[in-house]
């Protein structure tokens, strides 16, 4: 989210709490303490630490698998680009989420939970050995860590605007409260916190939708206001204005929406980031495992509902426009960024006001401990354990996981420092983070489906793939007249760009796996058990009653999001 | 989970939605009793006395059900 002039307007506050609303937000970081007290006595070994035993059941790995991903500024960025850019937003929820988790469950779950590994780095290098292996631990270790200190300042800047807290206050409460849950508790911890934290943004964000749907007279209500208050423009369809780039406020083209967002980046990161995925690792059973994303997939549909809707709502209520940061910055307007505490605010009394506040904190924190348990595994068992230290006892790396934890919460606090230092070093990580995740879903893919796919070919692909990604940013970075051959127009945007380059990046990444693979001698059979498609046995689900069985469940959630895509076209 | 002597996540959820059920909808009753110089807008629906009671509800249900003693 571009909040990087957010800083400069936030000389006030947007609400002012009471008591009680202090007392309700004492409590959830009394809450999340005392859990993580409480399970350290549960995690003892490193199955306990790092994948929390391996004994979720699929609801509790499916709520934490979404609630890692609301992140720390999923509530307000996305209610934001709802009011920016209409229910165009909703993309992101819908089939740039939906059709990759039910991959991720139905197809790759299997090969990741079979293979019993500990992370996704940790496939690749049962899959195609030590050099892929290092090659993602170490940009997803360095990336997770960067984003979680980036996504930390940004949340205290939030703060500091809509409740006028201090911003180190901010920064060092909220996460030594997460490094010291997830220290405590590991996996466990933050698993369990991440559900309460679910539960929480739920029942402190829906209730501005309900009050705002009611002040509107219902949907169509809310959509005549918005056509009275924006004439001319098109806010409240999702796919008919995607016909040509210039036809919509995104300035995006319906091809860039299917095939970048749908297909390579939602793939690339609902299946292939380690953050969310290591949630599902953590389930019981093949079973749990399989069922878990879906599970998900049916709460993420339902996210712009407590998400979007608000932003919705704030264009066709909210008294005031709001503006992008610069403007507000210059004329003191309000930003697009504030819609969801504005809306808070106008509905939402002592009490309500401390659990909505709670809700963004929940976010905060949830999206927060997903990266740093993340960080600790892949460090300790694809960076430390792999190319440091590799024969030492279980306890051991136990305890070099607890202090990741705390590592990658100083680090997080040091970026978070320079970023309010340095604030053009924001849009950098996160373009950064971006480059690595279409070329590892080629590769990962790749691995799982196709025998012949080879080390070498594992290797350069993904290396090449990223090379590539960052050669295109670079590109139009230095010429802005390359956008109209990155992204197939000169009309594009930067969401238009970010799509169509990692489309080519996953594109060039599968080309040169295939051309290096065929070049190069495969992996034997007998290595490929139990990691590719065709030689690893899958346990039959026929025996389970319909109701029972994941791929019955997919089949809902799918016919659920083609009607919601239909209704709202 | 089946961890022995875990206590349910579920219970720890329920304890937390019936304390806060209790400080929204008492702050609901006081704001019927005092009304505010400056208030919301929709003031007049009461959300905070029946979005407290439904949190009452579910914390109360979800306490009860995933117990301690109730689960062994």
């Amino acid at each position: 989210m571009p909040i990087s002039l957010f800083l400069q307007a936030a000389g006030f506050r947007l609400v002012s709490l009471a008591p009680v609303d202090i007392a309700i937000i004492t409590l959830y970081f009394a809450a999340v303490v005392a859990i993580g007290f409480y399970l350290k006595r549960y995690t003892k070994t490193g199955e306990d630490f790092f994948l929390a035993g391996r004994e979720m059941t699929a609801w509790i790995a499916g709520l934490s698998f979404l609630a890692a991903n609301l992140g720390s500024l999923e509530l307000m960025g996305w209610a934001a680009s709802a009011y920016q850019y209409g229910i165009l937003a909703t993309h992101w929820y819908w089939i740039g989420a939906i059709p990759a988790m039910l991959f991720l469950g139905i197809v790759m779950m299997p090969f990741y939970y079979i293979s019993k590994t500990h992370s996704v780095p940790g496939y690749l290098k049962l899959r195609y050995g030590e050099p892929a292996r290092g090659l993602s631990a170490i940009s997803f270790a360095v990336m997770t860590v960067l984003m979680s200190g980036i996504n930390m300042y940004s949340m205290a800047l939030v703060m500091k605007v809509v409740l006028g807290w201090d911003i180190h206050f901010s920064i060092w409460v909220s996460s030594l409260t997460v490094a010291l849950y997830v220290f405590l508790g590991g996996l466990l911890s933050a698993i369990f916190n991440e559900v309460l934290q679910f539960v929480l943004i739920w029942l402190g964000a829906l209730l501005i939708s309900i009050i705002g749907l009611i002040e509107t007279g219902g949907w169509s209500g809310m959509v005549a206001r918005i056509a009275s208050n924006f004439p001319g423009q098109n806010y409240t369809h999702l796919w008919s204005t995607l016909g040509h780039f210039s036809d919509n406020p995104m300035g995006i083209h319906w091809t860039g929406i299917v095939l970048g967002l749908g297909w390579v980046i939602s793939f690339g990161y609902w299946t292939t980031d380690f953050l969310v995925v290591q949630r599902v690792l953590a389930a019981r059973d093949l079973r749990s495992a399989k069922l878990a994303p879906i599970i998900g997939a049916s709460f993420k549909m339902l996210v712009p509902f407590i998400v979007i809707l608000p932003g919705l709502l704030g264009l066709a209520v909210l008294p005031q426009k709001l503006v992008g940061e610069g403007q507000a910055v210059a004329s003191g307007a309000h930003s697009y960024n504030e819609v969801l505490p504005l809306m808070l605010a106008r509905y939402c009394g002592p009490g309500l006001l401390g659990l909505g506040i709670t809700a963004l904190i929940a976010g905060f924190m949830s999206g927060m401990a997903g990266n740093v348990s993340a960080f600790a595994t892949v460090w300790t068992y694809d960076i430390y354990r792999a190319l440091i230290k590799r024969d030492s006892t279980d306890a051991h790396y136990v305890a070099v996981g607890r202090w990741c934890t705390l590592l990658g919460v100083l680090i997080s606090i040091g970026t978070a420092y320079l970023v309010m230092q340095f604030l053009s070093i924001m849009d950098y990580v996160q373009a950064l983070f971006s480059f690595f995740i279409a070329p590892l879903f080629g590769t990962v893919l790749l691995g799982m489906l196709w025998p012949r796919a080879t080390p070498a070919g594992g290797f350069w692909g993904l290396l090449c793939g990223t090379l590539s990604s960052i050669g295109m940013w670079l590109w139009v970075k230095l010429d802005p007249g390359a956008l109209r051959y990155i992204a197939l127009s000169a009309h594009a945007r930067d969401m238009a760009e970010n799509m169509y380059r990692a489309l080519w990046s996953w594109i060039i990444c599968v080309t040169v796996t295939v051309l290096v693979s065929a070049a190069t001698s495969p992996k034997p059979a007998g290595e490929l058990e139990g990691l590719v498609y065709g030689f690893t046995k899958l346990p039959s689900e026929e025996h389970l009653p319909l109701t029972r069985r994941p791929i019955f469940w997919a089949g809902v959630v799918a016919a659920v999001f083609i009607v919601l895509n239909i209704i709202f076209w | 989970m089946h961890r022995e002597g875990l206590v349910s996540i579920w219970f720890f959820i329920g304890v937390l939605l019936v304390i806060y059920g209790a400080l929204i909808a008492g702050s609901g009753l006081y704001e019927l009793a005092a009304p505010p110089e400056h208030p919301v807008v929709l003031a007049g629906l009461h959300a905070e006395i029946w979005w407290g009671a439904l949190l009452l509800i579910l914390g109360g249900f979800y306490s009860w059900r995933f117990a301690p003693r109730r689960r062994r």
